[in-house]
């Protein structure tokens, strides 16, 4: 699995980072976690309120600092 | 109702006399501070829980099928109900040209989205009501609309710094499914968030304005910001610039210069001035658009806020 975070650098970016890997270790499943910062990429996926969450190719939630909960949902959800 | 009950706490139980610089000061404070804080709650909660149901991607797809002046209209509509923090200007500035959006309804909705900005709509209801609301985002709309028509005909695209590649065929947006339920908790955690940052400001802001209220001569105030100053306006919009950050704390200003003499348009060309206009905003915007074009972008505003003012001055 490759969970990718949009994000410019706002302060929710990086807090949407930080809830990610804390959601994944604690989910107990494997994931490649990647920081997107460049904007074309970020462009290209259609996201334009940051921060992005990105699971598998797929935009899951945007604009949005979601809980540890919230993104062990999207997880098992996907 | 409540001006009763607070002159009930500071005559009654502080035993302050009444009528004295310091007593009128303390009651206008303790009024002001716990009705603004109020209504900020309220107001951005309904606001905040409303916009949930917009997402700046189906504004987008709905955006790119509208030519030129319908799109400015919309575009400046939609910069009411939208959420927008400076943060994301610029993945949003190179997301509508994506999709083939022209650069002027861009430019309508850059202006509407910050002018219009849940803080700034709380304070003033809270302050001034539903009137001066209503002309404020009334004169914000047509700031927005003219502005973007004019950075439109102006023929600007080469200005933009990055090469944005259209997107092919149909924009779609992806649909998330959110329960009542989160929105509501979402709309509490922001407004919670905002209250956060600036509860300090609105303090400060009524601390300021309560010792103006009491100390202050009027005369004082009207020489400067009132009628008989032609320069008041543009005054007032070049202070208000720099201040973006500040609007919680300088709204509770306002309202006391207005009530010791400035007259209602300076006022509000400040008050355009501080949300419409971001100096962080601009060094973000600096990374996809040159100088020019945003000289151009801040000098269209800052001559329609000053249009806006003086021709309020001179109705009323």
């Amino acid at each position: 699995m490759k969970i990718e975070i949009l994000g410019t650098g706002c302060a929710k970016c990086k807090a949407l980072e930080a809830a990610t890997k804390q959601a994944v270790a604690q989910s107990g499943m494997f994931a490649q976690i990647e920081k997107v910062e460049d904007i074309m990429k970020i462009m290209e996926y259609g996201v334009m309120s940051t921060p992005g969450l990105v699971i598998d190719g797929k935009v899951v939630s945007t604009g949005k600092l979601l809980t540890i909960n919230e993104i062990k949902d999207l997880i098992q959800a996907h | 109702m409540w001006q009763e009950s607070v002159n009930i706490i500071v005559y009654d139980w502080l035993k302050m006399p009444q009528g004295e610089k310091l007593s009128e000061a303390l009651n206008f404070f303790i009024y002001d501070t716990v009705k603004i804080l109020f209504l900020l709650i309220v107001i951005i909660f309904i606001v905040t829980l409303l916009r949930s149901y917009f997402s700046t991607e189906k504004v987008r797809v709905y955006l790119s099928k509208k030519h030129e002046y319908t799109g400015n209209v919309l575009a400046a509509l939609f910069g009411i109900i939208t959420p927008f923090c400076s943060c994301s200007a610029i993945p949003l500035f190179l997301g509508f040209l994506q999709a083939r959006i022209p650069l002027g309804v861009t430019f309508s909705f850059l202006i509407s989205a910050p002018l219009n900005n849940e803080i700034a709509i709380a304070m003033l209801f809270g302050i001034f009501g539903w009137k001066v609301t209503a002309l404020y985002i009334g004169f914000g709309l047509l700031v927005a609309i003219v502005g973007g028509i004019i950075i439109g005909r102006l023929g600007l695209e080469k200005e933009v710094l990055i090469e944005v590649k259209p997107i092919e065929g149909e924009i779609h947006a992806e649909n998330q499914v959110i329960a009542f339920k989160t929105r509501l908790i979402y709309a509490k955690e922001y407004t919670l968030d905002i209250l956060r940052k600036i509860w300090l400001y609105v303090l400060i802001g009524v601390g300021v304005g309560a010792f103006i209220h009491g100390y202050v001569p009027t005369e004082f105030i009207t020489s400067i910001a009132g009628g008989n100053n032609p320069f008041a306006v543009p005054l007032a919009t070049l202070i208000g610039i720099p201040m973006y950050s500040n609007a919680a704390g300088v709204m509770p200003l306002i309202e006391v210069l207005t009530s010791k003499g400035m007259l209602l348009g300076t006022a509000l060309s400040f008050m355009m001035a501080i949300t419409a206009l971001s100096l962080p905003e601009a060094m973000i915007l600096k990374r996809v658009m040159s100088l020019k074009l945003i000289a151009i972008f801040f000098g269209t505003v800052t001559l329609g806020i000053m249009g806006v003012g003086y021709l309020f001055n001179a109705i009323l």
